[in-house]
């Protein structure tokens, strides 16, 4: 999503008004595993949430010039990864072996074998991650997380299945989001 | 979501409690207001160390497109950067502690147990040609400004008539059309940026004056001012003549 992407593709910079920011917060609270103190932290009541428009219906929400949030059509929110790094747990976590890290670096999306091999990990059943949700993505041996992702199979359905694409990368470390600091 | 299995270890706690929350006499105060402060706060973020290893682009000619990248990945990963040597190296300055848990005997034993010693070698030899990959681009880019020069002609027009031509000038990142006009302010005569028949482009002074250009580039190397025609070194510029040909007239 953010492989060849600039400053330059944002194509306009607005607050939102605050009755729109007060549901974008509810919905940051419903869709992310935090509570509404730690967030105040991540983006204080009194600034303003500010969408930054980009090319291809993504959407970045900056907090004083720092992207915190981006959405890709009316999608879910996803944690910029500088953001998941801070707080490794605002989504759940899904585990690549060490073996596919250079391609998740390259901005690969990840095959269901990543995650069932040795090194890989998914939840258990009763703690399974549906379709189309957001995750923290972690490699075998490492401690932080290095992307963020959206699963194209549940959590389970990667089990059984166990080829193709399992899982969507939407950020990654070093892509051009990671680099961009300020918008 | 909120599963606990397995996860990444917590926050650093932020549950030291102020060991002070006591009054003047001693008597400790509110205690379910304490606990109500704490949980308002919300969870602190981790630290997150950010790699500054750097790979720079050694060029000594003064140009300020200088490039340096800086790694800037959580050190746990510089591995699959494109600056490992440089990487370690700071992260040795400033982190030893840091670079032994990565880099030690013992990290690298546990870490290539992790893959088949294949895929370990092909891990290594991907990292090792794309650090040399950078390192031949930044000598490349290097070695193209070294060897490029800056031909500083004189040519007879006619009998005792001289125009000077400075062509060359692209390779160290000058503006032609600013330097032109430097050229025309010292000298008050006419300067031209014209094509010239390779493809690129020259300046065109009337008048002899190629030992004054050569040190209108020295001067603008040592002053500390501004200047359109800072960034060629003295090593790098060429001064020629060309003659008027035998029987042209
Ligand atoms: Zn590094």
């Amino acid at each position: 999503m953010f492989k060849k992407f600039s400053a330059a593709d944002a194509s306009g910079q607005s607050i939102l008004k605050s009755s729109v920011q007060r549901s974008i917060r509810a919905t940051l609270l419903s869709q992310m595993n935090w509570d509404a103190e730690t967030l105040e932290l991540v983006w204080p009541k009194k600034e303003a949430l500010v969408l930054v428009k980009c090319r291809d219906h993504i959407s970045i929400y900056t907090v004083q010039g720092e992207p915190l949030f981006f959405q890709h059509f009316d999608g879910p929110f996803f944690p910029t990864l500088r953001l998941l790094q801070k707080y490794p747990s605002l989504l759940p976590k899904v585990q690549v072996d060490r073996g596919a890290i250079r391609f998740l670096l390259a901005g690969a999306h990840m095959m269901c074998p990543g995650f069932t091999s040795k090194g890989g990990w998914l939840p258990d059943a009763d703690a399974a991650i549906p379709k189309e949700k957001a995750v923290a993505i972690f490699a075998e041996g490492k401690d932080h997380p290095c992307g963020v992702g959206l699963t194209k199979l549940s959590s389970e359905e990667i089990k059984s299945v166990n080829k193709g694409v399992g899982v969507e990368i939407v950020t990654y470390l070093g892509d051009d989001l990671w680099s961009l600091k300020k918008l | 979501m909120g599963k606990k299995k397995n996860v990444q270890p917590p926050p650093p706690s932020t549950s030291t409690l102020p060991d002070s929350i006591a009054d003047g006499e001693g008597n400790v105060v509110g205690e379910g207001a304490v606990v109500e402060e704490v949980k308002k706060e919300g969870v602190k973020p981790l630290e997150v160390l950010y790699c500054q290893g750097e790979l720079r682009y050694p060029i000594d000619v003064g140009c300020d497109d200088d490039l340096v990248i800086v790694c800037s990945f959580p050190p746990e990963f510089c591995e699959f950067g494109s600056s490992l040597t440089r990487c370690k190296a700071w992260l040795h300055e400033e982190h030893p502690d840091l670079f032994d848990k990565y880099y030690s005997e013992d990290a690298l034993v546990e870490k290539t147990a992790l893959l088949s010693t294949e895929a370990a070698t092909k891990l290594e030899k991907d990292t090792a040609k794309k650090e040399a990959k950078a390192e031949a681009k930044a000598r490349a880019e290097e070695e193209r400004k070294k060897e490029a020069k800056v031909i500083v002609k004189r040519i007879e027009r006619n009998k005792r008539k001289y125009v000077t031509s400075i062509s060359g000038l692209e390779a160290f990142g000058i503006d032609l059309k600013k330097a032109a006009k430097l050229f025309a302010q010292k000298f008050a005569t006419g300067a031209s940026v014209t094509k010239t028949v390779t493809g690129g482009e020259e300046i065109v002074v009337q008048g002899d004056v190629s030992d004054e250009i050569v040190d209108m580039f020295e001067e603008a190397n040592e002053s500390s001012k501004e200047s359109a025609l800072k960034g060629v070194p003295e090593d790098n510029i060429e001064v020629v003549e060309e003659k008027k040909k035998k029987g042209g007239d």
